[in-house]
């Protein structure tokens, strides 16, 4: 499949800014205006708002009729892509509330706001979770309707968030060490649930054959004779992308490395040793982890391989 | 609304012969001609006479060299691939504007180009490859079984059919309704054991497509080297074999 930048930057970039939302709530449900970490925690709900924000404006970039994205919002009864589109609308009530019960120390929302952190941690999880299935659910790309992918997106979204919190409460507050533990955990999980993905998507096979796309006995075998066409078209350009299975293993090994082993490397310090300054380690993480995501993004759609192809 | 209303009893749709086939693009080439003007129009071409010439055809003729059996003789199997309008199709319940549409009253998969954002995922979701987009409109692209034209009483009766199956010089395409059982393209699938493509998907194509018959296989070896030239001239009558002779000396 064609790799879009557009919807690579979208699903790293809210994946990320979604993990954010959903670990300040966390955070600051579990320990409201403790520990003197408001201004970390302050931080990262801007953050996980731009992150979200941007991802989402960079989302329609993809479409052909931006102007009419809010049509989107329409068939939530079964499209994933609009169900998508609601929830990420509906995390932005939340946020503003929250936002506006900060600005204006407002008791009313002060008295919601253990309702309004749950609320945006939930809505963003289940954001996520529906830009998942948007992919998940397409049966002619097995790559993507591998029951790996739902669970390997919230993952990206809990760790990179994560890291990106972590960095903003060591950087302005205070990192407690079981966070780097944490980055660990996530990092070891996450590099497990990748190989066994990119081991299954090349186990797998597609889930039709030649013989059955052309209507042939099984025991049929054809051969391309003559392309219906001899220049590319809309088919063979989005769907007929080769150049990373070129180059997929060398990819995968950077993207593993950029997502899982540096981040996990520099969370050992701020792990075994409380008192040293985590800025710095959680600063180095934060970059190495979205560059992987955005390497591991790119191989998601550059290595799927659609049904079509079975014509040409 | 792109979720699927209940089946309905009607099923139009197109029954193609891969025996009778030749491969010409009639079909495909006719199909653009009159879409290009059609409710599904413009059909754009990005330089089509430039160096890298681009668009969106609803009709692609594939070709195929289908290597022998013990009981079959290789054949060339040409493929004319177009939207099978299916009755639980993906395309449409992947929507999120409620563009993509099945109509209730005769089964046709159609976009409404109004209300599409051009995000692709329809085509993604399309295992036959019906869908192209044109990134000129930036929307979304789909064969409309003549929609225009079958229902259109101002061209003559006779003309009411996709232009697909009216241009075909072998009448390999055939076009009615698939949920009558007792229409001719019922009857036709029946006779001629026609199938649907990639059932195991499950999005239950409505299109069908006739088998070639079985070939006679030619006497074994025929395909290997042309066998060598004798002449048993004992066979021939008095005067062809003195003229064998006198022009062999």
């Amino acid at each position: 499949m064609h790799p879009a930048f557009s919807v690579i930057f979208f699903t790293t970039l809210s994946g990320a800014g979604y993990g954010l939302w959903f670990w300040s709530a966390l955070s600051l449900w579990w320990s409201p205006g403790g520990h003197g970490a408001l201004a970390g925690h302050g931080f990262a709900m801007l953050l996980g708002f731009v992150l979200v924000t941007a991802g989402l404006l960079s989302s329609t970039l993809h479409l052909g009729k931006p102007l009419r994205a809010w049509r989107a919002f329409s068939q939530w009864r079964s499209s994933w892509l609009s169900r998508e589109g609601v929830l990420a609308l509906a995390c932005y009530l939340p946020f503003v509330a929250l936002l506006v019960g900060a600005l204006t120390r407002s008791h009313a929302l002060k008295a919601m706001g253990p309702m309004l952190l749950a609320l945006l941690a939930l809505l963003s999880l289940a954001t996520v979770a529906c830009t998942a299935m948007i992919y998940a659910s397409l049966r002619p790309i097995p790559a993507w309707s591998n029951r790996r992918v739902v669970p390997v997106y919230l993952l990206f979204a809990l760790h990179t968030g994560g890291i990106l919190l972590a960095l903003l409460l060591a950087a302005f507050g205070e990192l407690w060490n079981i966070g780097g533990m944490a980055i660990i955990v996530s990092s070891l999980l996450l590099a497990w649930l990748k190989r066994g993905y990119w081991r299954a998507i090349d186990r797998d096979p597609l889930p039709a054959t030649r013989a059955s796309a052309l209507g042939l006995p099984a025991d049929r075998v054809a051969t391309v004779f003559e392309r219906p066409h001899t220049e590319a078209n809309y088919l063979t350009t989005e769907m007929g992308h080769v150049l990373a299975r070129k180059h997929a293993r060398r990819l995968r090994m950077i993207a593993l490395v950029l997502f899982a082993v540096v981040p996990a490397l520099c969370a050992l310090p701020v792990y075994l040793l409380p008192h040293v300054a985590a800025a710095w380690p959680m600063g180095i993480a934060a970059v190495s982890v979205m560059l992987g995501a955005a390497v591991e993004r790119w191989l998601f759609f550059a290595e799927a391989k659609h049904v079509v192809m079975l014509y040409y | 609304m792109t979720t699927l209303a209940p089946p309905g009893k009607k099923k139009l749709g197109l029954v193609i012969d891969l025996d009778t086939c030749v491969g010409c693009h009639a079909c495909a080439v006719s199909c653009k001609e009159w879409n290009a003007g059609g409710i599904a129009g413009p059909l754009t071409d990005e330089q089509p006479y430039g160096k890298d010439p681009f668009g969106v055809w609803f009709n692609r003729v594939h070709s195929y060299e289908v290597e022998a059996t013990a009981a079959q003789p290789a054949t060339t199997l040409h493929f004319p691939r177009s939207c099978l309008h299916c009755e639980t199709p993906a395309c449409v319940t992947v929507c999120p504007t409620g563009a993509s549409y099945k109509r209730a009253e005769d089964g046709i998969v159609l976009v409404d180009e109004d209300k599409c954002i051009g995000c692709k995922l329809c085509s993604w979701a399309c295992p036959y490859g019906a869908r192209e987009y044109s990134a000129v409109e930036g929307v979304m692209k789909k064969c409309t079984l003549c929609v225009d034209r079958i229902y259109n009483e101002t061209i003559p009766e006779a003309s009411r059919q996709p232009a697909c199956v009216q241009a075909c010089p072998t009448k390999a395409r055939h076009f009615g309704d698939l949920g009558d059982p007792e229409s001719a393209v019922s009857k036709l699938v029946v006779e001629r054991g026609g199938v649907a493509l990639m059932p195991e998907l499950g999005y239950a194509p409505v299109n069908r497509y006739l088998p070639q018959r079985e070939r006679r296989a030619g006497p074994p070896g025929e395909a290997k080297a042309a066998p060598e030239e004798t002449l048993d001239t004992s066979k021939l009558n008095p005067l062809l074999r003195w003229l064998d002779r006198a022009l062999s000396r």
